[in-house]
C-alpha cells in the first residue's frame, strides 16, 4: 500500500505536469500565430521549435501516466474514462503544434485588413480552450465543481465559430483583390484556428459527463 | 476424535458461511479490483476467528435458550441440516441466511423432541431479523451522506481518495469480518456448545474455555470457506442486487459490520442497560439480510431505480424458505437418527424412550420420585438429570452402553455415505465447471472465427469494390478513348471530303497534285490509325478474360468477331463502331447481324445485354 501511495503521489504530480505543459503549448500556439501575423519571424521560429518540445513532452508524459494507471490498477472502475479524458488533453496540443506547423510550411498570405479578424480569431479559441484546463484540474479534486467551471469554453467556442464565419464571409465576398486560391487558403487557416476551440468543447463534454458520473 | 467427526456438520456450515457471507464483506473490493484476493482472504480469515473467539458467547447464549441441543449426535444432525439447506440453496444462486438456517433447525429439534419453543427468544430472534436490516438500511444513509460530505469538504484528489478507499475498504471489511466471527459463530458452533465439554486451555495469562475452544475452530473452518470458495461468490453474486461503487461498499460493508457488532456486544448491552435503556438482545443476524437492507438504504437515498427488485424477491422467498426447509429436514434427519441409528437426539423423546428399561428394572421402587421428577425437568438440564438417575452399575449392563458402540459405527458409516455424496456432488461440480469453462474457450473460439471471417468478409467486399470501381474507370477511359478517335475520324473524313471539295475548283496542276498528296496523306491516317491499335491493345487487354471465355464458348468465332463484341460490350453504337474500325455503319450492323447468328443470341434479345452477361 505505501508503494502505491508512493506511486500515486507520482501519478498526481504527473497529471498537474501533463496540464501544465499542454496549457503551455496552447499558450506558445497563440503567440506563435500572432508573431507570425505580425511578421516576427523570428520569435515565431522560436515558437515553432517551443511547441514542438512540449507536444513530445506531453506525450511522454501521457504514456507513462498511461503506464500507472494500468501498472497499479488505480481507480479501476474509472481509468479507461480517465485516460480518454487524458487523450483528448493531448489532442489539443497535438492540433495546436500541427497547425503552427502549417503556419510555417504553407505560408499563408493574410492581408492586412483581415490581420485583426485573425488574431480576434486565435484569441477567441485560445480562450475557449485555457478555460478547460482549470476545469480538468478541478476534476480530480472537485467534480462537483466541473460543470460550472466549463460555462466559458462553451460561451468562448461560440465566439471563436462566429469570428470564423465572419472571416470566411469577408473573404469571399468583400476581398476581390484576392485570388481564389488565396481565399480558400485562408479559409482552411481560420478552419484550424476554429478546431482548436472545438476540441476544447469536446474535451469539457467528456469531462462533464465522467465528473457527472464519478460524482454519483 | 469422534469429537472432531461429529463436529463435521458444524464446520462445514462453517466453511459454507466463509464461502458465502466473505462476498457481503469484501465482494465489491474484489469485484471492482480495488484490493486483491488474496489480501482480503488473510484479513478476513484472521479477523472472523478473532471476533469468534473473542465476542462469540453473547450470541450463542440467546440460541441456547431458543433450543439447547443436548447430545452430539443431535447437534451433528442439526447442523447438518442447516449446512445442507445453505449448500442446497447456494447451488440454486438464492442468498441464504445462516441465522435461518440453524434456528429452523433448532426449531425442528424442538419439535422433534417435543421440547417446547422458547417463543419470547423467538420472537426476540425474528425482531432482530426485522430490525437487522432496517437498522442496516438507517446506519447506511447516514454513513454515506457523512461519507460524502467529507469528501466534498476535504476536497481530496480522487487518486488519492482512491488509495483511502483502498484502506478503508480493508479496515471496515477487517471489522466487517470481526463482527462476522462474533455474531456468526454461534450458528456455526452455538449446537454444540451443550454437548460437548472441552478442557480449559490455560495459557497463563489467556485461558480458552471449552465453548471458546469450539469457537476456535469454527472460526477456522470458516477461514478456510472464505479461502477456498468466497472467491467464486465474489465474482458472481458480488454486484447482483445493486452495483456498487467502492464508496458505496465501505458504507454498505461498515453499516453490515456495525450492526453484527451492535447485536453481539455484550459490552455495549451493559453500557445501555447502565444508562437506563433496555439491553440489546444478542442475537445471531443475517450478514445478508443486513447487507440487502444497507443496499437498499443507499439506494432508495440515491433514487431506488438502480435497484433490481426481482432479485430482491428471490432474496426474500429464500428468508421464508430458509428456515421452514431447515427445520423440515431437521425433524425428518433426526428421525433417521434417531430410529434408524438410535441414537440420543436428547429432550423429553429420548428420555422416554431411553430411561423405560431403567425405571423398570432398577428404579421401580423409585417410581414417585421419579415421576415426580420428570414432571420439573426443565428442557436445558435433562441429560444431567438423566446422567443423575443412571448409576455406573446401570450404565455398566446397561443395553443403551452396548448399543452405543454400534451406534457409532452406524454414525461412522452415515458419515461416510455423507462424505460419498458430497465427494460425487463437488466432482460432478467440478466436471460441471470444467464443461462451462469448455464451452466459454469454445464461445471465445467460435467468435474470434466469426469476428475473423466477419473481417474477411469485409476485406473481400472491399477489395471487389475496389476492382468494380477500377472496372469502370477503365471501361469508362476506353469508351473516352474510343470516342477520341471517333471525333477523330469524323474530322479527318471531313477534311478529306473538303479537300476533295477544294481540289474539284482548282485548275492549277501543282496545287492539285499538292492537294492530291494532301488527301492521301488523310485516307493513310484513316487506315493506319496509331491510336485506333492503341485502342485495339487495350481492348484486348482489359478484355482478355472475356475474349477467352467468348472464344471458349464458341470455338468459330473470328478475331474480327471478337474486336466487334469488345466494342459492343462498351455500349457503342453501329456508327460510333464504324468509324472506329474505319468501315461503313452498313458493314457493322452486318457484322452485327453475323455475330447474332454465330452466338445464337434470341432475336428478341438485346445483343449487348447478351455479351455483357457472358
Amino acid at each position: 500500500m505505501s508503494l502505491l501511495y508512493k506511486n500515486v503521489k507520482q501519478l498526481v504530480f504527473d497529471i498537474d505536469n501533463y496540464i501544465d505543459t499542454v496549457e503551455h503549448g496552447v499558450l506558445v500556439f497563440k503567440e506563435g500565430v500572432i508573431n507570425y501575423l505580425n511578421s516576427e519571424q523570428a520569435s515565431f521560429n522560436e515558437k515553432i521549435e517551443q511547441i514542438i518540445k512540449l507536444e513530445e513532452s506531453a506525450d511522454k508524459m501521457q504514456r507513462k501516466i498511461d503506464d500507472h494507471f494500468y501498472r497499479y490498477s488505480i481507480l479501476p472502475q474509472n481509468a479507461s474514462e480517465i485516460e480518454l479524458m487524458l487523450d483528448r488533453i493531448d489532442e489539443i496540443i497535438d492540433i495546436s503544434k500541427d497547425n503552427l506547423l502549417q503556419f510555417d510550411i504553407e505560408l499563408p498570405y493574410v492581408p492586412k485588413e483581415i490581420k485583426n479578424d485573425f488574431i480576434r480569431l486565435v484569441e477567441a479559441s485560445v480562450e475557449s480552450t485555457l478555460n478547460v484546463f482549470p476545469a480538468a484540474r478541478a476534476f480530480f479534486r472537485e467534480p462537483l465543481k466541473v460543470k460550472e467551471m466549463l460555462a466559458k469554453v462553451y460561451f468562448y467556442e461560440k465566439e471563436a465559430d462566429k469570428i470564423s464565419r465572419n472571416i470566411k464571409r469577408r473573404l469571399f465576398h468583400d476581398m476581390n483583390n484576392l485570388d481564389l486560391s488565396q481565399k480558400m487558403h485562408l479559409r482552411y487557416f481560420a478552419l484550424h484556428i476554429e478546431t482548436l476551440s472545438d476540441k476544447a468543447e469536446k474535451l469539457a463534454e467528456v469531462m462533464s459527463i465522467l465528473a457527472l458520473k464519478m460524482s454519483i | 476424535m469422534i469429537i472432531l467427526v461429529f463436529l463435521s456438520s458444524g464446520l462445514f456450515l462453517g466453511w459454507s458461511l466463509g464461502a458465502n457471507d466473505a462476498a457481503n464483506i469484501f465482494g465489491t473490493a474484489v469485484g471492482t479490483r480495488m484490493l486483491r484476493f488474496k489480501t482480503t482472504a488473510i484479513v478476513a480469515s484472521i479477523f472472523v476467528i478473532l471476533g469468534a473467539v473473542i465476542q462469540g458467547a453473547g450470541a450463542n447464549h440467546t440460541l441456547g435458550k431458543l433450543g439447547s441441543v443436548s447430545t452430539l449426535a443431535a447437534a451433528f444432525t442439526v447442523a447438518l441440516s442447516a449446512a445442507l439447506t445453505i449448500y442446497w440453496m447456494t447451488r440454486l444462486k438464492i442468498p441464504v441466511s445462516t441465522s435461518q438456517a440453524i434456528v429452523g433447525a433448532i426449531i425442528g429439534w424442538n419439535f422433534y423432541t417435543d421440547s417446547p419453543n422458547d417463543i419470547s427468544t423467538l420472537s426476540k430472534i425474528v425482531t432482530t431479523w426485522v430490525a437487522g436490516p432496517i437498522l442496516g438500511g438507517i446506519f447506511a444513509v447516514l454513513l454515506f451522506i457523512l461519507i460524502r460530505k467529507l469528501t466534498k469538504k476535504t476536497k481530496t484528489h480522487i487518486l488519492y481518495l482512491d488509495i483511502y478507499i483502498r484502506y478503508g475498504l480493508l479496515l471496515v471489511g477487517a471489522f466487517g469480518a470481526y463482527s462476522l466471527g462474533a455474531n456468526n459463530i454461534a450458528n456455526v458452533m452455538g449446537v454444540f456448545t451443550s454437548s460437548v465439554n472441552l478442557p480449559i486451555l490455560d495459557f497463563g495469562i489467556i485461558q480458552f474455555s471449552s465453548t471458546q475452544q469450539l469457537f476456535f475452530i469454527g472460526g477456522v473452518a470458516i477461514a478456510i470457506g472464505i479461502i477456498t470458495y468466497s472467491k467464486h461468490v465474489m465474482e458472481t453474486v458480488g454486484n447482483s442486487l445493486m452495483p456498487l461503487t467502492p464508496e458505496a461498499a465501505i458504507v454498505v460493508v461498515l453499516s453490515q459490520a456495525l450492526v453484527l457488532f451492535i447485536f453481539s456486544s455484550q459490552g455495549l448491552s451493559n453500557a445501555v442497560q447502565s444508562i437506563g435503556l433496555p439491553p440489546i438482545p444478542l442475537v445471531p443476524v443475517s450478514s445478508s439480510q443486513v447487507v440487502i437492507g444497507s443496499i437498499i438504504g443507499v439506494g432508495i437515498y440515491k433514487g431506488s431505480k438502480e435497484i433490481k427488485f426481482n432479485i430482491l424477491g428471490k432474496i426474500s422467498l429464500g428468508w421464508i424458505a430458509t428456515p421452514l426447509i431447515a427445520g423440515m429436514v431437521s425433524f425428518l434427519l433426526l428421525f433417521f437418527v434417531n430410529n434408524v441409528f438410535k441414537q440420543d437426539v436428547g429432550g423429553d423423546r429420548q428420555l422416554i424412550t431411553n430411561l423405560k428399561p431403567i425405571f423398570n428394572t432398577q428404579l421401580i421402587n423409585e417410581k414417585s420420585i421419579t415421576n415426580d421428577s420428570l414432571v420439573h425437568l426443565k428442557n436445558e438440564n435433562i441429560s444431567e438429570q438423566k446422567t443423575k438417575y443412571i448409576s455406573p452399575e446401570v450404565t455398566k449392563n446397561n443395553p443403551i452402553t452396548t448399543n452405543s458402540n454400534y451406534s457409532i459405527i452406524a454414525i461412522s458409516l452415515l458419515i461416510i455415505i455423507l462424505l460419498i455424496i458430497l465427494y460425487y456432488v463437488f466432482k460432478y461440480k467440478k466436471a460441471f465447471l470444467r464443461m462451462e469453462s469448455r464451452q466459454k474457450v469454445l464461445d471465445e473460439q467460435y467468435k474470434t472465427k466469426i469476428k475473423k471471417l466477419e473481417k474477411n468478409l469485409e476485406d473481400k467486399i472491399l477489395i471487389q469494390n475496389e476492382l468494380d470501381r477500377e472496372l469502370k474507370f477503365r471501361q469508362g477511359e476506353m469508351t473516352t478513348m474510343a470516342m477520341n478517335i471517333i471525333r477523330k475520324n469524323e474530322f479527318l473524313s471531313d477534311l478529306k471530303n473538303e479537300v476533295i471539295h477544294i481540289k474539284s475548283g482548282i485548275k492549277e496542276q501543282e496545287s492539285r497534285l499538292a492537294l492530291n498528296k494532301l488527301s492521301l496523306m488523310i485516307i493513310q491516317d484513316l487506315s493506319l490509325d496509331r491510336d485506333r491499335e492503341k485502342f485495339q491493345m487495350n481492348i484486348n487487354k482489359e478484355n482478355r478474360n472475356f475474349l477467352h471465355q467468348l472464344s471458349e464458348t464458341f470455338p468459330t468465332i473470328t478475331d474480327n468477331e471478337k474486336r466487334l463484341a469488345s466494342l459492343i460490350r462498351l455500349n457503342l453504337s453501329s456508327k460510333e463502331i464504324a468509324s472506329i474500325l474505319n468501315i461503313s455503319p452498313k458493314s457493322v450492323e452486318m457484322n452485327r447481324y453475323r455475330l447474332r447468328k454465330k452466338l445464337k443470341v434470341h432475336p428478341k434479345t438485346n445483343l449487348h445485354d447478351f455479351i455483357k452477361e457472358l
